[in-house]
């Protein structure tokens, strides 16, 4: 039976590894997720026949709980709200690796009464990383969600602080493998990281979320592996691996869409935005010429090529079914239209193209900033919705902004700029952006969803 | 866990980063939402830990511990395919 079990979790780790390269294309994606779902549920099956399970109530109980949690959250979430989502996905599989740690803790005192330092070592980790992804995605969720303040949170000696817990948590970790009958010190282990779970995420802001929940994600994965180093079982290990990876590599993604570090993401942001000249009052000024709904539509049904711009601001305004009946009108008019995604755009990495997906725009219309940005020239309508700090042309010449070196959407090189925004209001990183002067540049001023709608029906009453 | 048997193991997770890496790199823009909620799926392989804790044959600490396990485990990996089912569903090309 063992051998039988240690092949389906062969089988199962390949399933997983097929599911994540399924996912390679929009076309084969939805059968890797059931082929990888798949994995799970033979690796679920295979362990009710382990020799250690000899009851069943609680197995029932504790599956029927969380599934019903999990279908009701996976089917009532609206697309906007997939950033808390997975923020909040990632905090429960954190704490279950940190709970199936002490689990395994207590099972190996009450049968083997201690263990060695291997074993030690990878209950700490798997306490440490499970304990602080726990607590951080559920900040992480809390500041999406707006239960916490989406700004940048700074308190006094941040870093010493969370250097000195987790100085405290490994010092703890070298007592737990040297005296392994004390729980206590497993417990303040736990608890510390808790709280250094909080900490970290607490003053992060809420447009560099991407980077949070991603790197929350990294952690889950780990969080698993190093359950799999305690339960000596390979499987775990690949799949949390493979998660590590795959959480890692977004993030990287994401802090070189803003060109920061991930030191910098991690430590609290564009700090000196304020405090560094480029403040909300400073910066370029001058007149803004603004268009409205029945110009627009007219310079819109002139045109032959548009790119729209999607940002944070349409996911707010729930605009994206009002954006795909723009494009749909357009393309009625033989307008070439495309949709131009920043890699930071919105609150988690492909935010934007689900939100387009879930309106029923093709994916086939959706750019990467690499795909498109030498194409802008060609462009005679640059419309942007909801975004500013990714447009900002700032970025590219002015050494001074907190921008600067950021790769940005060369929307300015487009014919004419349509700007939508509810105000003249600064972005995330508290500059002005100098585009809404250019001469090239028009403000479409009002909320996305209106503006948009108010848009559609000048059009057609062209 | 012999020395050995630790670094068998630390040997199958360097390899699996790498897998990882190679996959995850070729995974266009566009999916990186499903991607994540998908892979967070995955990450909810810990259930097979919580199952064997649960499913101890004396009620205690390890059990309770086990079950409250099972339930965050099983919220992950359900809800997690689940959701990433339902955006790739709307993936399409016209």
């Amino acid at each position: 039976m063992e051998i039988i079990s240690y092949l389906i979790y062969l089988i199962a780790s390949i399933l997983f590894i097929f599911g994540i390269k399924k996912l390679g294309s929009p076309k084969t994606a939805r059968q890797g997720n059931f082929l990888s779902s798949l994995g799970m549920f033979l690796a679920v099956v295979i362990t009710l026949f382990d020799q250690r399970v000899l009851t069943f109530e609680y197995i029932l109980i504790g599956i029927i709980i969380g599934s019903a949690v999990g279908a009701v959250m996976a089917l009532k979430v609206p697309m906007t709200g997939m950033p808390q989502m997975v923020g909040l996905l990632n905090g429960f599989g954190g704490g279950a690796s940190a709970l199936v740690a002490f689990a395994e803790y207590y099972h190996i005192m009450n049968t083997a009464g201690t263990f060695d330092v291997a074993t030690g070592v990878t209950l700490v980790l798997s306490v440490l990383i499970g304990a602080v992804t726990f607590t951080g995605s559920f900040i992480a969720f809390g500041k999406l969600q707006g239960f916490i303040t989406g700004k940048v949170v700074k308190y006094p000696l941040q870093n010493p602080i969370n250097i000195l817990l987790l100085l405290m948590v490994l010092a703890a970790g070298v007592i737990v493998v040297l005296e392994p009958a004390n729980d206590s010190n497993l417990l303040g282990i736990a608890g510390v990281s808790l709280i250094l779970g909080v900490l970290l995420v607490l003053p992060i802001g809420g447009a560099d979320m991407p980077v949070a929940v991603s790197l929350l994600n990294s952690y889950s994965g780990l969080a698993a592996s190093m359950t799999g180093f305690v339960l000596q079982n390979n499987m775990l290990i690949i799949a949390g691996a493979l998660v590590g990876a795959s959480g890692i590599i977004l993030t990287l993604i994401m802090c070189r869409g803003m060109n920061r570090s991930l030191m910098n993401v991690v430590l609290g942001g564009w700090e000196d935005a304020g405090s560094g000249g480029a403040g909300s009052g400073d910066g370029p000024q001058g007149d803004v010429k603004s268009v409205d709904a029945e110009e627009l539509a007219m310079i819109l049904d002139s045109a032959q090529n548009v790119v729209i711009v999607p940002g944070y601001g349409m996911a707010v305004a729930q605009a994206q079914h009002a954006v795909r009946d723009l494009t749909n009108i357009l393309e009625k008019k033989n307008i070439n239209v495309r949709f131009a995604i920043h890699p930071v755009a919105g609150r988690m990495p492909g935010h934007m193209n689900v939100l387009l997906a879930e309106a029923q725009v093709s994916y086939d219309k959706l750019f990467a900033l690499e795909d498109i940005n030498d194409d802008f020239p060609n462009v005679d309508v640059a419309l942007i919705i909801g975004a500013n700090d990714v447009v900002n042309p700032a970025a590219r010449h002015d050494q001074s902004s907190p921008i600067y070196g950021m790769p940005i959407l060369n929307v300015d090189y487009a014919k004419t700029v349509v700007i939508n925004k509810r105000s003249m209001n600064v972005g995330y990183a508290g500059i002005q952006n100098e585009l809404f002067f250019y001469p090239n540049a028009l403000m479409f001023f009002g909320s996305a969803k209106e503006a948009v709608n108010k848009l559609v029906n000048e059009i057609k009453e062209l | 866990m012999e020395i050995h048997e630790l670094i068998m193991l630390i040997y199958v997770f360097a390899l699996a980063i790498f897998v990882g890496f190679e996959l995850i790199t070729k995974v266009p823009p566009t999916l990186h939402t499903p991607l994540m909620s998908g892979s967070n799926a995955i990450s909810g392989i810990t259930i097979v830990g919580a199952l064997l804790s649960a499913g101890l044959e004396e009620f205690g600490i390890s059990t309770v511990l086990g079950l409250i396990a099972l339930i965050f485990a099983t919220i992950n990996v359900v809800g997690g395919y689940l959701v990433t089912d339902r955006m790739l569903k709307m993936f399409k090309k016209k």
